[in-house]
This record gives C-alpha cells, structure tokens and sequence, in this order.
C-alpha cells in the first residue's frame, strides 16, 4: 500500500532557528496516527510544515502529489484539513457561519447544507447553539466546532494539534470516541499530535515519537504503548 | 424649535454624504484592516471618469455603471500592484503608501482635467423635496441610494458564500487560509469593492460640492469621522454616524456663537473624541477582549 | 477587522530598542563622522544650503518627538503639527511682545507644550490606535482655525501671523545670523537627542516600551499606564514645541496655515522613512520631507504631487523599515568584511 502522506528530510525554520532537523515518516490511507513528543520537540511545526505555514526544506507528498510550493489554501483544497492549536475559531461568527467556512472551498455547494446536518448528528451541542455567537461556546464546544469545521471540507487528511488542550478529561473522552467513528466511518485518516500519550495510543493505530526535531522511534500504537522508554517519559507509569 | 427641527434636516441631508463616504471606508477597513487615505482621491478620480465619459456623450446610467466597472477593476490593480507588495511591511509603512497615493492620484488629475470646478449632473434634479428648502431631490435620492446600499452590502456580507469568505480572511487570516480561503484575493476584492462604492459616493457628493480634483479632502476626513464613530467594523454604524456627523455639524454651527465655517469641522470632531471616551469601540464596534 | 485596539501599536511598531543599536563601534564612528561633517559644513555651502539643513535639523527634532511617542510608548499621534505650532507662537510672541530672549524661549515653548501634551494624554488614555489617531486628528485640524480666533488675535496677529526678528550671532562672533543660527540648532538637537536616548535607556523609557509591547502585562509588571502613557505624550509634546521655537526663529514668520494637517502627515512620513523607533532615523526621515518634495517640484512642477508620491513609494518598496533597515544592512556588510 502506499502512503497516503509521505514526508523525507523535512526541515523547518522560524527565522534563525531550526525546528525540525530532517523528518522522515508516512501515514497510510485510513490510518490514525499520532504524533508523540515533549513540549517543543516539533509537533506542531511538524503540522505546519505541511500546511505550508512555516518555511521549510525538504519533501512532502499527499497521494503522490508533491506540496512543495503551494500555499496554505492551497494544500487545504486538496483535501488536508487543519485543525490548528487555540481552534482557530472564528469567535464573532454563528457557529453555522462557522460551519459553512469549512466547506466555503468546496464546489459541490448543495450536498453542504446536509454535511452541515451531519456535524449537528455528531455533536448535537452545535445544534443547539447554531446561531450562537463562536465565541460564546465553552473550550470544549469550541473544540468540537473546529473539528467539525475541519469536516466540512470532506477532508482525506485531517491534521489535529492538540485537540485535548484546556479540556476536561470527560470531554475529551467524547471527542476521541468521535474521531474514532470518524476515522473508520467516513475513511477520513487522522494524524494527531497530543500531550495526552495515553488516550492517543489507545485510539491511534500507528505512533511516532519525536524529540528535538527528529523521529526516534516509530511502531504500531500498542508496540510503543509498551515501550518502557516510552512508558516512562509518555505515560508515566 | 422650527429652527431646530430645520437644522437637523439640513444635518441630515450633509449626513448623507458622509454615510456614503463613511460606508467605503468601512468596506476597506473590513477588508484590509486599516483606513486608507487615499479613498477620497480614489473616489474623485473616478467621479471625473465619469464625468469624462458624459462629455464623450454616454447617457447618465451608462456612465455610472461603467465607471462603477472600472472603479471595481482600478481598486484590484491598484492593490494588486501597489500593496501586495508591501503586504509584510510594517502597517504605518502601509500607511505612508496611502499618502504616496493620494498625492500621485491628486496631482494626476489635476494635470488631466485642471483644477477649475465643474458641474455634474443629477439624476435626481434640484428642486425641493417634497416642499422643504432644506433638503433637495438630490439629497433625498442620495440617502435613498445609501440606504440601499447599505442592504445591498448587509446581504452580501451576510448570506453570500465570497462575503462570508471577506469577512472570515479579515477577521483570522490564518484560520481563514485553513479552510481554503485565498486570503490575499480577498483583500484585492475589497480594494475593488471599496473603490466602486466610492465612486458611489463620488458620483451622489459631486453635484452637491461641485467637481474639482480637491473636492474629496473634506469629506474624507467627515468620513472617518463617521466611521469611526460607528466603530469602524459596522456598515449600519457608519451611516448612523454619518448622518450623526452631518446634524452635529450643523447644530454646533447654528447654536455655539463665534463658530464660523471654519472650526465646525474641529468642534465635531471634539465631540465624536468626547463619545470615544465614553465608549471607545464606537457606537455599533464591538469590544475585543485583549489576552496578554 | 475587530482588533482595532491592537492592531496599531503591536503590529506597526518594530521591535525596535532604541537602545541596543547605539553600543555598537560602528554606530558610534558613524555618529562621529556625521558630527563633523555636521560642523564643518556650514564652512564649505552657501547660506540657503545651511537654511536647509537647520530645517532639516528641526524637523528631526519633532521627528524625533513622535518617535519617542509612536517607537517608544505605541501610542500614535497625527496632532504633532499642533504641539509644533504652540511652540512656535510661544516663542514668536515672547520674543515679539514680551522682548525675551530667543534661547530662552526654548524651554518656555518646551514646559507649554509638555504641559499641553499632558492634559491632552489624559483623554488620550481611554483611546488607542485608529481612536487615537482621530482624537489627535481633531487637534491638528484645530489648531489653524483657534490660531485665527479674534479673541487672541492682539497677540497672534491673526490670519497675518508674526514676523519674527533673526538673532545675531553673540559676543560678535564674525559669522552670519544663518551660520550662527544652525550652530545653535546643532547644538540644541544634540542635547535633545542625546537626552532622548538616555530617557529610552532609563527606568522610565523601558516602561514605556513594556506598554507598547504589551500593555495588560506591563501593567501586571507594575507598570503605572496611565502615568506613563500621559508622560510620554506630554515629553513628545514639548520636545515638539522646542523644535516649533526653532523653526519660527529660524524661518522667522509664524502664521496659522504654516501648521496644518500636512505638517502632521510629512512629520508622520518622517518617521516611517527614518524607521518607526530608532531615533537616529528621525533626521533621515526629515532630511526626506524637507528635500524630496523639492526634487520632485524640480522634475516637474505640474506633476510634482505625483512624483513626491512615486519616490515615496519607491523608498518604501526598498526599505519598508525605513533608514533603519539601511543601517542594519550596513551594519551585518561592516560585520562580514572583518571576519572574512
């Protein structure tokens, strides 16, 4: 099988600094991966680099097509949605208005309307609250808007950073379970990046670990969950 | 109390061009985040190209929607040669280019079509609307034009998918690029839309002050006035604040004794700082909670 | 967008520090070298050349003001030309109808506009950004039209203004009044420069720039804001008036429609040309303000506007940081050639 995301030699800089120091690995179609790492290790710029939104080296390949060069709206068009750390919400919008800004690059504009009742199937506190102002949900609704905003692309890739931060462990139960259901039900692959190494190797088929800018270690999800290096520094037990 | 009550209506019918000038720079400070004070000369140039155009003979209508064309296609150009460039220096650098701007519009005209005033036409006429002195069928027609301009914009902004797209790149750049939206297109697309509006504005203010390549330098600044006293975000706030402009103007003229022509300006300008202290965001702004 | 209150400070001010660049070698020869060619100058160019350059020298000076507002504290300001004109008709009516001393009427210019620039902070607290910039807006735009009031009228001589009379040179120095009027204002640049960098170095000055870096957190630093931010207005506003003192002396006329809103706006360009923050800039922004538009009268006097309007965008273009980003260039060039 090929990968469906392919990454060699990835390098990328904020300015002077460099974060990454050559990167390498794949994500197969329809799998869920999480990236692992310390604060700073590079996981987000890791996701980043993807969406072209830090200046960097090297190659990246979605489905065979190379993203060097291409702009950020560009690479989301073609099918690589981001769900960015701080959700990115667009605070002074409905969070219909939301809604319909994930799926604003999409030419099929009649199937968005239903798209838009399916987020609302998914997480029916949006419903609620479809007219309300983004900027009045909790941290937790708010989360679950950037990931269904993420959605209404119809997106193959799907690119979360973080989507746990600042979130009650009861919440972010839910929202794994739902990505989970997405993951398998809508064939949408999901490569997400977590503090919370735990919860992300139990719903994670692949993992790898990063430390300052570099894999160190990559397996399936249970055989790094077993890894006393891992277990140590990750998990804490 | 009759004098009053004609003042206000003598406001309001200022007020209009104020609104109108106020609605374009709203436009481009959704669009592109800052005021631009090249707007007004924008909006003279394109007041003479129509002007130009009924010379050669087109008919009214004709001449205003095909200088609202070219206004739209100028403001593209214009950012797309001139400011994208300059999209990562800093904003004041920004600003400088304004002023670059306004004084390469302002000169050129002047070269063009000299500096003497000329009359242009109303489609409205001049007589007294409906009996009063105070307010014309010009005016009237041209608060009517900015009321429906102002709906036209609310709609757009609120229930088309491009206006949607133009709010969400200005208020979240990046988000906005997260979801696919060209971003730098939408602040080409609002430089367009700005400099069709102003030449609106152009065209409805030329017959009231007359047409001359500095016509546009007061009424800009009313303009900001009244758009920052509507809060700067809101198309509905910057009427209201026109028009609030426009009567404050007039009343401070009649009612404070020794208040010549010459310092109304300043006095409602005081007065819109006093109700910016009181409320800093404007009347129609919302607040924007500042994190550290 | 909606982050109006933020935008202006945080985006548009460099993280400049007025003060890192002025330790280097570098920096300091340079300083030296155009000291004295500064002094020596007047010697070799004719006496309208030395009117220039004192003009120049003014400029900077209010340059330099808003410099320490805007590059110091974030807080912006279009009413310069106001605190300008105060000062100048301090100076011309002390001098005129109070017969003092020209040197004297410096300092005087300079604690009115302070003051004036204080009692103008304190509205100014509320508002910031594009607010800001309208509230000062309003001043700059008002002050020709209160300048020409009938009331006071004995005093500014109205929409005529004043004729101002040129010193002499003292003690009989034998060189002419334009010569001995530019070694003064050399002289007096030099001190207001010098304490200008030793303000933004101080305890105060790095207040300062805590509130334009970020102004919730320099207050939860302790920072007292409102002092601060008034403060900075007020010692913008008086060092502006000295710079009005000078150029009413040096031009020897104060009128209303001197100190219009275009003052504000060539003061504001000033700024961005020399680099928004770094106050060696200020005299290269207002050598820009004081020259450009006579080059482009000189190109074509029709379409000087429009050439006035293409040079700035052409400095723009290439250095979007202003002088600044010329120094800094010049700088990292010296810094390779020794280390090869």
């Amino acid at each position: 099988m090929t990968a469906m995301l392919d990454i060699k030699d990835l390098r990328a800089y904020y300015g002077q600094v460099q974060a990454l120091h050559g990167m390498e690995f794949h994500l197969s179609e329809g799998s869920m991966t999480t990236l692992l790492g310390a604060n700073g290790a590079g996981k987000t710029t890791t996701l980043r680099a993807i969406c072209n939104m830090v200046r960097s080296t090297g190659t990246i390949q979605f489905e065979g097509r190379p993203l060097t060069g291409k702009s950020t709206e560009n690479i989301v068009r073609l099918g690589i949605a981001h769900v960015p750390q701080g959700r990115g919400t667009f605070t002074t919008m409905t969070v219909e208005e939301n809604l319909q800004l994930g799926a604003i690059s999409r030419k099929d504009t009649k199937a968005i309307s239903s798209d838009i009742e399916r987020m609302y199937d998914h997480f029916p506190v949006l419903k609620q609250r479809h007219t309300q102002q983004a900027g009045t949900l909790s941290g937790g609704e708010q989360q679950m808007l950037a990931v269904a905003r993420a959605l209404m692309l119809r997106p193959r890739l799907m690119l979360l950073d973080e989507p746990s931060f600042g979130l009650a462990p009861l919440v972010v139960r839910d929202l794994f379970k739902i990505l989970g259901k997405i993951n398998r039900e809508d064939k949408v692959s999901i490569l997400v990046v977590e503090q919370n190494a735990q919860l992300a190797l139990e719903i994670a088929d692949k993992a790898y670990v990063i430390e300052t800018g570099r894999i160190v270690m990559s397996g399936t999800a249970s055989e790094i969950a077993s890894n006393e290096a891992v277990r140590k520094s990750y998990l804490g037990y | 109390m009759e004098l009053f009550i004609n003042q206000v209506l003598a406001g309001i019918a200022t007020g209009a061009i104020y609104a109108c000038m106020a609605l374009a720079i709203v436009m481009i400070f959704q669009a592109i985040d800052h005021l631009n004070f090249a707007q007004g000369e924008m909006a003279m140039f394109s007041t003479f190209i129509a002007w130009q155009l009924m010379q050669w003979g087109v008919p009214y209508w004709w001449a205003f929607l095909l200088t609202l064309a070219i206004s739209f296609v100028a403001g593209i150009v214009i950012e797309r040669l001139l400011f994208k460039p300059l999209a990562k220096a800093p904003i004041l650098t920004n600003v400088a280019g304004f002023i670059a701007l306004y004084a390469i519009i302002n000169s050129v005209a002047g070269l063009i079509w000299d500096f003497t005033i000329k009359q242009f036409p109303s489609p409205f006429g001049s007589s007294p609307f409906l009996g009063s002195q105070l307010i014309s069928t010009h005016q009237a027609g041209m608060i009517g034009v900015t009321i429906a301009l102002l709906i036209a914009l609310f709609f757009f902004f609120r229930f088309t998918r491009i206006g949607l797209a133009m709010r969400a790149a200005a208020t979240l750049p990046e988000s906005a690029r997260l979801v696919g939206i060209n971003t730098s297109w939408m602040i080409a697309l609002g430089w367009g839309m700005a400099s069709a509006i102003g030449a609106i504005a152009g065209i409805l203010i030329a017959p009231v002050v007359f047409l001359e390549p500095n016509m546009m330098l007061g009424i800009l600044l009313y303009g900001f006035a009244a758009a920052v006293l509507g809060g700067l975000t809101s198309p509905l706030g910057a009427v209201i604040g026109g028009f609030l402009v426009g009567v404050f103007e007039n009343l401070v003229g009649t009612y404070i004794p020794g208040v010549g022509n010459e310092l109304k300006l300043p006095i409602a300008l005081a007065l819109i700082v006093i109700v910016l202290v009181v409320k800093p965001t404007g009347l129609m702004g919302h607040t924007v909670v500042k994190r550290v | 967008m909606s982050t109006v209150q933020e935008s202006v400070p945080a985006a548009a001010v460099p993280t400049v520090n007025a003060t890192a660049r002025k330790s280097s070698t570098l920096g300091r020869t340079t300083s030296l070298i155009v000291l004295a060619v500064m002094l020596i100058m007047p010697l070799f160019v004719r006496n309208f050349i030395i009117f220039q350059v004192t003009m120049v020298l003014i400029y900077g000076i209010a340059v330099l003001a808003l410099n320490i507002l805007t590059g110091g504290s974030g807080q912006f300001s279009l009413g310069q030309s106001a605190f300008f004109a105060i000062g100048a008709y301090a100076a011309a009516i002390l001098i005129e109808h109070g017969n003092v001393n020209y040197a004297l009427t410096l300092p005087i210019a300079g604690v009115i506009c302070f003051i004036f620039g204080f009692l103008f902070g304190f509205p100014a607290l509320r508002l910031s950004g594009i607010y800001l910039a309208l509230a000062t807006y309003a001043l700059a735009v008002a002050m020709p039209q209160l300048l020409k009031l009938g009331v006071i009228e004995h005093w500014t001589g109205g929409v005529q203004g004043l004729v101002v009379t040129k010193p002499d040179a003292p003690f009989g120095l034998p060189i002419s009044q334009d010569m001995w009027l530019y070694y003064f204002t050399l002289a007096v640049t030099l001190a207001i420069y010098i304490a200008s960098t030793n303000l933004l170095k101080s305890r105060s000055g790095r207040a300062m720039m805590a509130i334009r870096d970020n102004e919730i957190a320099a207050s939860a630093m302790g920072v007292d804001i409102s002092l601060y931010k008034t403060l900075a207005f007020g010692i913008s506003a008086g060092i502006t008036g000295v710079a009005g003192a000078l150029g009413a002396i040096a031009v020897q006329f104060v009128a209303p429609d001197s100190y219009t809103f275009t003052l504000a706006i060539a003061l504001f360009l000033g700024m961005v040309v020399g680099g928004v923050g770094w106050l060696p800039g200020s005299f290269a922004g207002a050598a820009f303000i004081v020259f450009v538009p006579n080059i482009a009268e000189g190109i074509s006097k029709g379409l000087s506007g429009a050439f006035f309007g293409v040079l700035l965008f052409i400095v723009i273009y290439l250095v979007p940081h202003g002088a600044r980003q010329v120094a800094i260039l010049a700088e990292s060039l010296f810094n390779k050639m020794k280390k090869p």
